[in-house]
């Protein structure tokens, strides 16, 4: 991290954990209630990355990989964005239809449940934002794009980049029955946003 | 024996003969290649905003269409390639996602990527011999100095070698 006043110090990379855990675990609590049926969860796993190394933690540059992509406004401006590669999008897309479809093509119904899903999910975790620090937060709808990952990527790290060089990636475990879903979540306040969740927080810059 | 150079996200590396550069899946960052072909000295750049004047955390040189330019120019001529036989290929500054509301700067940065490197090539006077930006997908690029090719990989979008 360089010496710029600016950048994120530990602490602000501690909050961001700690917003990541509960805010995955009402996510998945959500998507529980959703279908009604017991859906465990992994505790989520917060790591700070170098912009590098973001895509090798998603299996290369070049694998293939779902993005659904948000963009947030109201106190809070920036994106959230999940991200899931092709057997688990294909396997969360099952849970929710209920149905056992082996194939790993995602077909229109898949492309248009996983945007719903990501709804859900993100709207969870804004909530839990919203009451933890008293913001109003507003999502927009979901944009949904099947690329590679370093592609998609891109994304979240040029925005991120204007604030640190690093990138903070949940990473969580969904199971249902015999089915597993490895979710990625990225939660990136643009700098404006970033002091005011701070702030909100109780956490100076 | 050849080797293949990867250049990371917000990083530029050069090569010589056989050896070829790659970058694997850009989407709005830009590729920028720049070479001597008689020399077969080449440099490629992963860039990812269009300049470092306009935000403050800009210690990494190589993240800016501007200042990495300049830095990789410097770097090839070092290597042995002559200033004036110096010319470009470029590629990526895609959109990946989709939004009606498109105000949002951030979700155009891969076309000002793309002005950006056009306009700074422009003023270093390097020609642009060709060119692959926009559209809503990524790319994977190998450039082999032996020959000046360019080689584009896309997921559903073919292959082409510009």
């Amino acid at each position: 991290m360089d010496n710029n006043s600016n950048s994120i110090k530990d602490i602000h990379f501690d909050v961001l954990k700690e917003i990541g855990n509960i805010g995955a675990g009402n996510a998945a609590t959500s998507l529980s209630k959703l279908m009604n049926r017991k859906i465990d969860m992994t505790l989520p796993l917060v790591r700070i990355l170098e912009l590098n190394e973001v895509a090798a933690s998603l299996g290369g540059e070049e694998n293939i990989v779902a993005g659904i992509y948000f963009q947030m406004d109201g106190d809070l401006n920036g994106f959230i964005m999940f991200l899931l590669d092709i057997e688990s999008s294909k396997n969360l897309t099952n849970i929710l239809m209920g149905r056992e479809d082996s194939t790993q093509e995602l077909d229109e119904m898949d492309k248009s449940a996983l945007q719903e899903v990501g709804n859900i999910l993100s709207g969870a975790y804004i909530s839990s934002l919203s009451s933890l620090t008293h913001l109003n937060i507003k999502i927009s709808v979901p944009s949904l794009c099947i690329d590679m990952a370093g592609a998609i990527l891109s994304v979240p790290a040029i925005y991120f980049s204007q604030i640190s060089d690093k990138i903070l990636l949940i990473n969580t475990e969904l199971c249902e029955g015999d089915k597993q879903v490895n979710a990625n979540f990225l939660l990136i306040p643009d700098f404006d946003s970033f002091k005011t969740l701070m702030k909100s927080l109780g956490v100076s810059l | 024996m050849k080797k293949m150079i990867k250049v990371g996200m917000a990083e530029f590396k050069t090569a010589k003969t056989p050896d070829v550069l790659t970058t694997l899946g850009l989407g709005s960052c830009i590729g920028i290649c720049l070479y001597d072909k008689q020399a077969k000295i080449a440099g490629l750049a992963h860039i990812m905003l269009p300049s470092s004047t306009q935000i403050k955390n800009n210690s990494n040189k190589a993240k800016f269409a501007d200042t990495a330019i300049k830095m990789l120019l410097s770097d090839i001529i070092d290597l042995g390639a002559a200033r004036r036989k110096i010319v470009a290929k470029i590629a990526g500054g895609a959109q990946m996602f989709a939004f009606s509301n498109n105000a949002n700067d951030l979700m155009k940065i891969g076309f000002r990527n793309a002005e950006a490197t056009k306009s700074i090539l422009q003023e270093c006077r390097i020609p642009i011999l060709s060119e692959d930006t926009g559209g809503n997908y990524g790319r994977t690029i190998e450039f082999d100095p032996s020959n000046g090719d360019l080689l584009i990989k896309t997921i559903g979008h073919g292959v082409k070698t510009i």
